[in-house]
């Protein structure tokens, strides 16, 4: 009997032992040396993966930085600057600072501004709806209000507005992934830069036709008149296909195109209320 | 005696044909007409005329420059106000000639004369040179061009040519009606596609609920065995080609593929009649037989209407809009699609006008898939409805493919036959959407 477990327990050390020296060699042979920096960089990213730094999820970012050795065009719109500083010193470079962005929704359709003429009652999907057809009021740019863009966000920092029926954006939360930006088929949501302050003005409206045919939907939409171009200093607007665009990058935030819109369609987010009243819609988006 | 129809599937619903005893009527010129610039399967024809011109009936005024597109002949006659954006069955806003028709003037050549001519004098290339100028395309509904159809790629052949007069959907009957009245010119456009494919059998599919078209058609047939009338059963989706093909033929088409791999051209009545006109009579597809119906239209009818009419005076035709419609359908019930403008005009794809009640119009509520596999049953292609909309409501579109949902027909009889009310169509038709995008980007 004690024979028996004699056997036995030394048999399996043996195979113990064999196995051992095995994994030893093979651990040895095909070792994969990782850059301890890459764990650094990922363990202080914010891990959402959320692909709003356009590669496949945190540690991807992670990889690419350490591998290219630079900042260079690498932003984590999660994290911001503060993060980039962070990073800096681990692979030792200074970050640039970037002007923090944040989603807005280019429509401002509302029920009461562009009221409803057809009732659509089918699948409850932007990409669906915009295939089959131009939307309860008319709008063939418009917000559908299907919601794409809330189901896309992974901060919470959308949701649907029941009273105008168009997407919110939750100033604190947006991290301006693009996540909604991709969702929307009518490529309405717009990353653009959040301004001091917070302040920032944009033309609420991506409505391509003539202007009466766009009025006609719309009470707010841009008809292309071309005032705001005229009346802008810095040639920060541009007209095109009777659209007038904002470029956020020159905007001085003088708001003096807002005044001379003739359709209220030119927002002016997070401002101080001016003496006399000038648009009816920022109470709206405010 | 057991009728022919295809194996796998389908649905029965409710037939309605409303206005089958309604004789085609003519309906008047609109004063102005606008001629939408993509009509047909492929991308938009090139508009050849310009603001002010003076156009006659017949004329052409927009060229189809792709390998599948079509000509557009002016419908009407008078002076092109302009050439600009109108909207069109889809609620978009696309390109269209819009014409002020000032009287009814037609190009010299055309014979309008209701003479038959069935003498066929033309080869075999010169019916398709002389189809392809005067742009007819498909007229079932998914208007694709038919000289395409008719030019048999190299390596394969037809042979055997069917018309498809099955008319499966509820409510239309202008096919029905255009047999009826029209058969003489059927059976001899059937003879001049058929001499254009250089086949020598040609079947007519028609469903039993039309016994008088059956009759009609073999008494003017008359014996002669190159044509052929195959009364079919009632089931719907019987006029879908692959379906038809398997019902009057009994052969498979298989997936991916066309009816011409099995050597086969499938073409409807309408289509016919209008190869007729155009070979025979020189005159181009200039207006279509539209049914304009619903179970509270007062007046259900058939009409003969010029291209480019707005679909608001059809329905003014037909006794005026009903109070308590609420839904206007381009197509039938089963397929078409809802409009949202009454001021868009009619193209060569459309088939009939149906307006639904408040009550009928309105989509069941929709709960949760009971696994009766009901969808299953009925889908003609034999898919698995319920999945393909699961796949598609999660968005993996690899999957969807595998599950072959290129291969649907957009039919509907999984939607109309669910009892949980829920919207596989829809989410078949998103995959779908999604699937073809995906095959497109792939090949690039």
């Amino acid at each position: 009997m004690s024979s028996l477990v004699i056997y036995v327990v030394v048999s399996l050390s043996l195979m113990g032992l064999i196995s051992a020296i095995i994994l030893f060699y093979i651990a040895k042979k095909f070792n994969v040396v990782e850059d301890p920096r890459i764990d650094e960089i990922t363990a202080i990213l914010p891990a959402a993966n959320c692909g709003g730094c356009g590669f496949a999820g945190c540690r991807n970012f992670a990889e690419i930085i350490v591998k290219n050795e630079s900042l260079d065009n690498m932003f984590c719109p999660v994290g911001g600057n503060d993060l980039l500083k962070l990073i800096g010193p681990i692979i030792g470079q200074e970050a640039v600072e970037k002007d923090p962005m944040i989603a807005v929704v280019r429509c401002n359709g509302t029920y009461q501004l562009a009221p409803v003429k057809v009732d659509y009652d089918g699948l409850t999907s932007c990409y669906f709806m915009h295939a089959l057809s131009s939307g309860e009021n008319g709008c063939p740019y418009g917000c559908l209000g299907g919601g794409d863009c809330v189901i896309a966000c992974t901060f919470n920092a959308m949701y649907m507005d029941k009273e105008t029926g168009l997407p919110v954006i939750i100033e604190d939360k947006c991290v301006a992934c693009g996540a909604c930006v991709k969702a929307c088929p009518r490529k309405i949501i717009e990353l653009r830069k959040k301004g001091p302050k917070n302040r920032r003005i944009f033309i609420s409206c991506i409505n391509k036709e003539k202007g009466a045919v766009a009025k006609k939907n719309c009470e707010v939409a841009c008809i292309g008149c071309g005032k705001c171009v005229k009346e802008c200093k810095f040639e920060a607007i541009t007209l095109e296909n009777n659209l007038a665009y904002i470029n956020f990058e020159k905007c001085t935030l003088c708001r003096k195109c807002v005044a001379v819109c003739p359709t209220n369609s030119i927002l002016e987010v997070n401002f101080p209320e001016r003496k006399k009243p000038v648009t009816q819609t920022e109470a709206q988006e405010a | 005696m057991l009728l022919k129809t295809f194996k796998h599937g389908g649905v029965h619903p409710e037939e309605n044909k409303r206005s089958e005893k309604s004789p085609i009527r003519t309906l008047k010129l609109p004063a102005i007409a606008i001629v939408q610039l993509s009509q047909n399967v492929g991308p938009p024809s090139e508009p050849i005329v310009n603001k002010g011109d003076k156009i006659q009936v017949g004329q052409l005024i927009a060229k189809g420059k792709a390998f599948i597109s079509a000509n557009i002949h002016a419908p009407v006659s008078g002076t092109v106000t302009k050439v600009d954006d109108a909207p069109d069955i889809s609620g978009y806003r696309k390109k269209a000639i819009h014409i002020e028709v000032q009287g009814d003037e037609w190009m010299e050549g055309i014979d309008r004369t209701p003479d038959l001519k069935s003498e066929i004098g033309l080869s075999a290339q010169e019916i398709i040179q002389k189809i392809k100028e005067s742009g007819i395309v498909g007229l079932g509904g998914a208007a694709f061009p038919t000289h395409v159809k008719l030019m048999v790629p190299e390596g394969k052949k037809a042979n055997c040519l069917i018309i498809n007069a099955v008319e499966c959907e509820p409510y239309l009957t202008a096919d029905h009606r255009v047999m009826l009245e029209r058969g003489e010119e059927l059976l001899v456009g059937t003879r001049i596609l058929m001499k254009a494919l250089g086949v020598d059998k040609a079947y007519i599919g028609i469903e039993n609920n039309k016994p008088d078209a059956i009759s009609h058609l073999a008494n003017l047939l008359n014996g002669n065995n190159r044509i052929e009338v195959a009364p079919l059963k009632v089931k719907y989706p019987q006029g879908g080609e692959k379906q038809l093909i398997k019902a009057i033929i009994n052969r498979e088409v298989p997936s991916g593929k066309l009816p011409i791999d099995v050597g086969c051209v499938v073409q409807n009545v309408g289509t016919a009649v209008a190869v007729y006109e155009a070979v025979q009579k020189n005159k181009p597809l200039i207006d279509r037989v539209i049914t304009v119906t619903g179970k509270s239209v007062s007046n259900p009818s058939n009409l003969l209407v010029r291209i480019g009419t707005p679909v608001s005076m059809l329905i003014e035709e037909a006794g005026g809009f009903p109070a308590d419609a609420s839904k206007v359908i381009n197509g039938g019930p089963m397929m078409g699609k809802a409009l949202n403008n009454l001021d868009v005009p009619v193209v060569k794809g459309m088939s009939g006008v149906l307006l639904m009640p408040e009550n009928e119009a309105r989509r069941a509520p929709v709960v949760n898939c009971i696994r009766c596999a009901r969808c299953t049953t009925v889908c003609p292609m034999g898919l698995d409805p319920y999945l393909i909309a699961q796949i598609s409501e999660i968005g993996k579109e690899e999957m969807a493919e595998k599950e072959r949902v290129m291969d649907c027909i957009e039919c509907g009889s999984c939607h109309f036959t669910c009892p949980a009310g829920r919207p596989l169509l829809d989410h078949i038709r998103k995959a779908k959407s999604k699937v073809g995008f995906l095959i497109r980007t792939r090949v690039k």
